[in-house]
C-alpha cells in the first residue's frame, strides 16, 4: 500500500517537473487542445440558446378559433372537452366576447378613433376558443379535427381560424438554422478533437524520444510500463487542464465583457443575454465537463503515443 | 541459480548466434564467461535478462522458469537480476546519490529508507563522499561503480556485468573487479564477461569460454584459453 503510494507520487512528481521542462513543446498542445475545447463549449452555450429560443417561440404558439355567435354554452362545452381530448392539444382556453373587447381596447389604448368606432357599433368582436398546442410543428391535427363539418359550423364563418401561421414559418426557419449549426458544430468539434490528439501524440513522441535513453534504463532496471507511461500521461492531463481553465475563461470573457458586440454580429440568431445567463448559471458544471474532456483527450492521446514505445517486446 | 539448457538462439537462418549451450551455475559462484567479440556473450546475457527469447532451449534463473514468465512480469524478474554495462547507462541529468536511489524509487520504496541504504551501499563501491557529484564529474572506474551500486542496491541474487571493464584503463578496472570480488563474498552470485586477460588469469575463477555461440570449455581456477 504504501510502495503503492510512493509509486503514484513519484509517478505525478515526474510528470509535472517533465511539463515545466518541455513547456515550450507543451503550447502547440495546450493552444490546439485550448480551439477543441473552446469550439465544444462555445457550441454547447449556442445550442442550448437555440433551443431556449425556440422553446420560447413555441410556447407563444396557439390556435384561435372563433366562435359564431349562435352557439350555445353547450356547444361550446362539448367543443372544448372534444379538444382536451386530442393528444397534441396542452391547454384549451376560452375568451367571451367580452373579454375580446377588453383585450382590444388594452391593445389599443392610444388609437381613439379604433376604440369609438367598436364602442359605436356595439361589440363586434367575437368569442373564440384559445388552443395551445403541445408540438407546434404538428398543429395538422388540430385544424384537421377544427375543419370536420360539424366543427366548421359552430364556427364564425367571416373570421377564419389563426394559426399563427407566420410564427411558424419563422420557427421552421430557426429550427432549421440550429439543425444545421449543430452539425457545423459537431464537425469542428471532431475536427478539432483528432488535430488536438495527434499534436499530443506528437509532442509525447517528442518527449520520449527526448527522453529515450532514461526509459531504456528503466526499463532495464525493472521499472513497471505503468511508472514509466505514468509521467507522460501526468503531463499531457495537465494538458487538458490547463486548455479547459484557458477556455472556460476565454468564452466567459467573451459573455461577460463583448456580449453586446457579439450581440450585434450573430444577425439576432443567437440570443446573447440568455447565453450568458446560462453559462453563468452552469458555470461549475460546464468547467467540469471541459476538465473532463480536456483529461480524457490528453490521458488517451498519452497512453496511446507511449504503448508503442513501452511494450515490453521480447523477439522470438 | 543459473540453468541454461541446451539454449540455441537465432537471429536468421545464416547467423546462430547461440547453439546449444548449456551453463548452471551454482548459488555465489562467481563464474567468467570469455569469448571473442561475437562470439555471442552479449546475446547470452540479453537473454538472461529477458531483452531476448531463445529460440529454442530452457532457462531457469533464481527458480523463475523463463517459459511461463508472462511479459507483465519481466519488471520483476529484472528487480532480481542486478545488470551491470559496459557503458554504465547511468543518468547523466542526476546526481551519484540519485542514480543510485532511482533503482530504489522504481521498487516504491520510501524516501527515508532510501537516504539509509543509499550510502552504506555507495560505501561498499568506495564511493563515499562522491554523492552528490554529477556522473560527468567522475573518472571512468568511478562511474562504473555508481552502476555496481545501482545494480547490488536492490540485494539481487545475481549480478550480471556485461564487460564492465572495457572501457577502463587496467588501474580503474582492477578497482571495479575488487568491487565485484566483494559482492561475491557478501554471497551474490556474479556473471562476468570479459576479454580482458591479465584480469582472467588473475582472478582464478571459473572460467565458461564460448567460441561460435558454443561453449567451448568450462573449467574451475581456469587461465584464458583462448585458441
Amino acid at each position: 500500500m504504501m510502495k503503492r503510494f510512493n509509486t503514484f507520487r513519484r509517478i505525478v512528481r515526474t510528470g509535472m517537473l517533465n511539463f515545466v521542462r518541455n513547456a515550450w513543446l507543451a503550447i502547440a498542445a495546450i493552444a490546439v487542445m485550448t480551439v477543441t475545447l473552446t469550439i465544444i463549449l462555445f457550441s454547447v452555450v449556442a445550442n442550448a440558446t437555440f433551443n431556449n429560443t425556440i422553446q420560447q417561440i413555441n410556447d407563444k404558439i396557439n390556435i384561435s378559433v372563433y366562435l359564431s355567435d349562435s352557439v350555445t354554452v353547450k356547444q361550446r362545452n362539448d367543443l372544448m372537452d372534444e379538444l382536451r381530448r386530442l393528444p397534441n392539444v396542452r391547454k384549451v382556453d376560452y375568451v367571451s366576447k367580452s373579454d375580446a373587447l377588453e383585450r382590444y381596447r388594452a391593445d389599443n389604448a392610444n388609437r381613439q378613433s379604433l376604440l369609438q368606432a367598436i364602442s359605436e357599433a356595439g361589440n363586434p368582436l367575437p368569442a373564440s376558443i384559445s388552443i395551445d398546442p403541445v408540438d407546434p410543428s404538428r398543429i395538422q391535427d388540430i385544424k384537421a379535427f377544427l375543419d370536420q363539418p360539424d366543427n366548421k359550423a359552430l364556427q364564425d364563418p367571416q373570421a377564419g381560424t389563426s394559426y399563427s401561421g407566420e410564427r411558424k414559418a419563422a420557427i421552421d426557419k430557426i429550427t432549421h438554422a440550429t439543425s444545421v449549426l449543430q452539425r457545423i458544430g459537431v464537425a469542428a468539434v471532431l475536427l478539432f478533437a483528432v488535430i488536438s490528439v495527434l499534436i499530443i501524440f506528437n509532442t509525447i513522441q517528442m518527449a520520449i524520444f527526448n527522453r529515450r535513453d532514461e526509459l531504456t534504463i528503466m526499463r532495464l532496471l525493472g521499472a513497471t510500463t505503468w511508472y514509466i507511461r505514468g509521467p507522460f500521461v501526468v503531463e499531457s492531463v495537465m494538458y487538458g487542464v490547463i486548455a479547459a481553465v484557458v477556455s472556460v475563461g476565454f468564452i466567459y470573457g467573451v459573455f461577460v465583457t463583448a456580449s453586446s458586440a457579439l450581440q450585434a454580429t450573430s444577425l439576432g440568431l443567437l440570443d446573447i443575454a440568455y447565453s450568458s445567463q446560462y453559462f453563468r448559471d452552469n458555470f461549475f458544471m460546464l468547467l467540469t465537463a471541459q476538465l473532463f474532456v480536456g483529461i480524457v483527450i490528453g490521458a488517451l492521446s498519452s497512453t496511446v503515443a507511449t504503448r508503442r514505445y513501452l511494450k515490453f517486446r521480447t523477439s522470438k | 541459480m543459473i540453468l541454461l539448457d541446451r539454449v540455441t538462439k537465432v537471429y536468421n537462418r545464416k547467423s546462430t548466434a547461440l547453439d546449444r549451450i548449456s551453463l548452471h551455475v551454482e548459488p555465489k559462484e562467481f563464474v567468467i564467461v570469455v569469448g571473442q567479440s561475437g562470439a555471442g556473450k552479449t546475446t547470452l546475457l540479453r537473454l538472461l535478462t529477458r531483452e531476448e527469447k531463445p529460440t529454442s532451449g530452457k532457462i531457469i534463473i533464481g527458480g523463475v522458469d523463463y517459459d511461463k514468465l508472462k511479459d507483465r512480469d519481466i519488471p520483476l524478474l529484472r528487480r532480481k537480476i542486478g545488470v551491470v554495462f559496459q557503458d554504465f547507462k547511468l543518468l547523466p541529468n542526476k546526481t551519484v546519490f540519485e542514480n543510485v536511489a532511482f533503482a530504489l524509487e522504481i521498487v516504491g520504496m520510501g524516501n527515508r529508507e532510501i537516504r539509509h541504504t543509499v550510502p552504506r551501499v555507495l560505501d561498499i563501491v568506495n564511493l563515499k563522499g562522491k554523492e552528490s557529484n554529477m556522473p560527468s564529474e567522475l573518472s571512468g572506474g568511478e562511474r562504473q561503480r555508481v552502476a555496481i551500486a545501482r545494480a547490488i542496491v536492490r540485494q539481487p541474487k545475481i549480478l550480471i556485468a556485461d564487460e564492465p571493464t572495457g572501457n577502463l584503463d587496467p588501474k580503474h578496472a582492477w578497482d571495479v573487479i575488487r568491487v565485484l570480488e566483494k559482492i561475491n563474498r557478501y554471497g551474490t552470485t556474479v556473471l562476468l564477461t570479459t576479454h580482458n586477460q591479465e584480469i582472467v588469469n588473475k582472478l582464478k575463477r571459473r572460467v565458461v569460454t564460448i567460441e561460435g555461440g558454443r561453449v567451448a570449455s568450462d573449467r574451475a581456477n581456469s587461465e584464458y584459453t583462448l585458441s
